[in-house]
């Protein structure tokens, strides 16, 4: 296995561009901390990020940070945080639940779209990238977007590649919109809910003009009592009204206790994690579907046993199956798309990732746009083949 | 005139006949336009001063009709321009003679709601405002607030990923849809995405959102709604200096304060502003800030303590604080009027840049330097948080070497834009307007990376032509898929 490791756009062009013309697929690694999400790839070669590094540009009164695809994401919420503010998506770390080592990267945070519980009011990491750099697999250096949070000039490249996971091109600049850092944050926690019961209370909160920017349920499992979690955040006055607000609003549903900061920052980062199935052997189902179609949705995974986890007032539903045989992946796709959403096998043995579909099929008409999207990019298939679908 | 239009194609023009029956085949009654008197109401949008009468007009009511209308004219090679309310500024649905405009206006249905999900499906020919309309009785609205919003289409919105005043905390167009049913060039209909917040594969709808009709006809959207805040209150703030006013709007940022909406407006937009509107707006300053808050009464009297004590340290001259929900919409109107306003005082171009915040102070004397080089008047109005800026370039359209200083003034003042770090346009688009100035932003090959992905999805672009890419922009062969 060759490992290209460029340290300017025009070198990493230049490995692409050769690829290109021998053939050879490449592999496309930033930390490598997630290297098992998606379908296994196979190629000959790997291009690694990892020299592509350093924060360019970081303007807090703008509000917008751009950074070396391989720089460390750690690095950038570092000079975020040293100026109080926050990337909005708070990106999950994968490495808790594949047990990885080594530094998430800006580049695969992009790639992969990589967001957390804060995806609900603030968008996800799709939603924060205004401006990209990347090569694509003709080995050409192509911008898109840039440095302003308004932009609309030409096509969206910058959307149509984030979660594209390194099937379109290989990125090597990122910049993102950001946000101040909250003042505070609080949790209200309930315990003891069915799912239909959690998932009417978490949408009551998000259909308060509360601002909840967390939204989760963890149903009983094992002797554990059921949790349901609602995360609000902000200056020290707002958070005081909203507390007894959200307090009052959920009262029907049955007692409210509230977290204060240390205990509810942690809360929300194992949830952020998927830190539920950290440390065990189950394949775990990321499942996104309307929230009010979640209890139904439990309700057909049941014959899998499944160990959930509801995050996003619903919208989010994390389900841990037994990693044998197809890990239930066509009970899980017929669910899904049954509830109106689709379904990602996150976590699994390389073998049952290369033997079920990892993402939803797409319908006919729309498989075929996605295979012209990678034809405009990448025409001779050179970049993480099959990560995503066969030939694509 | 500045903007050329490809000559129309003859081989496309003597089908007239045979297109007229297409259509009226598909769209039966009165969907299909042919009277020159009532294609006159297509020829052109808000962007008047360019107008092109199209060979016809068909309003087709339903996903199917539009369907089976671009599988003919994908098949027969006829271009076809979609058109919500023809509101765009940068001449986004303007036609050719040769092109069937296909207008949605007829499709506005509401064909969904879902508070508990928090999400609405409508057709795409409802006006943004009614898409608030209906669900405020229930404390709900659409976030995106383009300034038409009364008149625009949501599929306009899509097509121009809208911005407005508020999305500064809410986003734009982009960040606030989950679904679109799309009809491809050769007429097949697509679900994509739809009521959860994620959809798989590649973010077609970041793809879309923005396209300006260049990749498809969108007929349906599902859109987030959002809950309504308690209450909003604009504060009102005068500065004798632009640099005060720009150094409050950074340091209200940096201190963790995100308002709901920063807009700026300089001397000239104030006065005119003023003069129509009676909004209260102060006379003797040289620059104004409109910083909105949402919240409860504890929530927005917190965070206004704050911000008034930002701006007295940059020596503000005026404060007025909202007491009413009147003195509210008056602060408003004269902002919102902006356009209209400009309009009773003499003919303009409004322009639709974006720049980096922290270059403000520099942009508005290039503005200013740009603009008094060519012997005319500007007013400056912004979204100050986000650094989207709509110089209103001023002339008379009855002397026509006036209209072109002023289009070349328009158009100095987005190379300058770029210049700064900044990008052509923040939320009307590029249209026919930006098209030729495209490579101030972007090198050969950007382009080609753009044109590819709309070869491969309208490989005889037919979709909207002469639109966001310049006419010699490069292109590939139809690129084969990847095997």
């Amino acid at each position: 296995m060759t490992l290209h490791i460029p340290s300017s756009p025009a070198e990493l062009a230049a490995v692409v561009a050769a690829a290109r013309s021998t053939g050879t697929p490449l592999a496309v690694a930033g930390g490598g901390t997630r290297a098992g999400l998606g379908r296994p790839v196979q190629a000959a070669a790997t291009i690694s990020t990892e020299r592509l590094s350093g924060i360019t540009l970081y303007e807090p009164a703008e509000l917008v940070i751009a950074a070396k695809a391989g720089t460390p994401l750690r690095e950038v919420t570092e000079a975020l945080a040293a100026k109080g503010q926050r990337l909005p998506f708070e990106p999950m770390d994968h490495r808790r639940l594949y047990g990885t080592s080594g530094e998430p990267t800006v580049g695969g945070v992009a790639s992969a779209n990589v967001s957390g519980p804060a995806r609900i009011n603030l968008g996800a990491a799709r939603d924060s990238m205004i401006g990209l750099k990347f090569v694509n697999g003709l080995g050409q250096d192509v911008k898109s977007g840039g440095r302003v949070m308004k932009n609309v000039t030409g096509l969206d490249l910058v959307k149509a590649l984030a979660g594209s996971f390194g099937t379109l091109a290989v990125f090597h600049e990122v910049c993102f919109k950001v946000l101040p850092k909250a003042e505070g944050e609080r949790t209200l926690a309930m315990t003891g809910l069915s799912v239909p019961q959690a998932v009417a209370a978490l949408s009551a909160a998000l259909g308060s003009p509360f601002e909840p920017t967390g939204a989760a349920h963890w149903p009983a499992s094992g002797g554990e009592t059921a949790r349901t979690l609602i995360r609000i955040e902000g200056f020290a006055a707002p958070l005081a009204y909203r507390t007894d607000a959200l307090s009052k609003l959920l009262a029907p549903f049955g007692a409210v206790e509230t977290l204060e900061a240390d205990a509810s920052a942690g809360l929300w980062a194992d949830i952020r994690d998927a830190a539920a199935f950290a440390g065990t052997d189950a394949a775990v189902w990321r499942i996104s579907v309307p929230p009010s179609a979640a209890p139904a949705l439990a309700d057909r995974l049941a014959p899998l046993e499944p160990r959930l986890m509801l995050d996003w007032g619903g919208g989010l539903v994390w389900a841990g199956v037994a990693a044998t045989g197809d890990a239930g992946a066509g009970r899980v796709h017929a669910a899904a798309k049954a509830a109106g959403g689709y379904a990602t096998l996150v976590r699994a043995p390389e073998t049952v990732r290369g033997a079920v579909d990892v993402f939803s099929p797409a319908a006919g008409p729309l498989m075929a746009i996605q295979r012209k999207m990678k034809a405009s990019f990448d025409p001779d298939g050179v970049l993480n083949p099959g990560r995503m679908y066969p030939g694509v | 005139m500045a903007i050329a239009f490809p000559a129309p194609r003859v081989d496309v023009l003597a089908k007239r006949d045979r297109v007229i029956a297409a259509l009226k085949a598909i769209v039966p009654g009165e969907g299909v336009i042919t009277e020159e008197k009532e294609r006159r109401a297509f020829e052109t949008d808000a962007l008047t001063s360019y107008r092109r009468l199209p060979m016809v007009v068909v309003l087709p009511e339903t996903t199917e009709q539009v369907a089976a209308i671009l599988a003919f004219c994908h098949a027969e090679g006829v271009p076809v321009v979609a058109r919500g309310a023809g509101t765009s500024l940068c001449g986004g649905s303007i036609p050719q003679e040769d092109a069937v405009v296909l207008g949605v206006a007829k499709m506005n249905r509401v064909l969904d709601v879902n508070f508990a999900d928090r999400t609405m499906r409508v057709e795409a020919g409802i006006t943004n405002l009614a898409i608030s309309g209906e669900v405020a009785h229930a404390g709900f609205f659409y976030a995106p607030d383009p300034s038409s919003q009364l008149a625009c289409t949501i599929a306009g919105n899509v097509a121009m990923n809208s911005g407005g005043a508020h999305c500064l905390k809410y986003g734009v167009t982009a960040n606030n849809i989950l679904g679109l049913k799309l009809v491809t060039v050769e007429g097949e209909i697509v679900e994509i995405g739809g009521g959860a917040l994620d959809s798989p594969g590649y973010d077609l709808i970041g793809l879309l959102v923005g396209s300006e009709g260049q990749l498809g006809v969108v007929t349906e959207v599902t859109v987030r709604i959002l809950r309504q805040a308690e209450g909003a209150r604009p504060v009102l703030f005068g500065f004798r200096e632009i640099a005060q006013a720009g150094q409050t709007v950074s340091d209200i940022i940096g201190a963790g304060i995100i308002p709901v909406a920063i807009e700026y407006m300089d001397r000239e937009a104030i006065h005119i502003c003023e003069a129509f509107a009676k909004a209260g707006y102060p006379l003797d300053v040289e620059a104004m800030l409109i910083i909105e808050v949402e919240g409860s009464d504890a929530e927005m009297e917190a965070m206004l303590v704050r911000i008034v004590d930002i701006a007295r340290r940059h020596d503000v001259a005026v404060v007025k604080e909202s007491k009413s929900a009147m003195e509210t919409a008056a602060i408003w109107k004269g902002r919102k009027s902006a356009f209209g306003a400009t309009g009773r005082v003499a003919d303009y171009i409004c322009m639709d840049g974006t720049i980096p915040t922290g270059r403000l102070p520099d942009v508005l004397e290039g503005i200013d330097r740009i603009v008094k080089g060519y012997g005319l008047r500007v007013a400056n109005v912004f979204h100050a948080g986000d650094g989207n800026l709509h110089p209103l370039v001023m002339f008379n359209v009855n002397d026509p070497a006036e209209q072109v200083k002023a289009e070349h003034a328009g158009e100095d003042i987005l190379r300058l834009c770029v210049q700064l770090g900044g990008c052509l346009t923040g939320e009307h688009g590029v249209g026919i307007e930006k098209r030729d100035l495209m490579r101030e932003q972007f090198t050969e090959v950007d382009l080609l990376q753009q044109t590819r992905i709309k070869t491969a999805l309208d490989p005889k672009w037919i979709l909207n032509p002469a639109k966001v890419f310049p006419l010699d922009a490069p292109r590939d062969e139809a690129p084969r898929e990847a095997a």
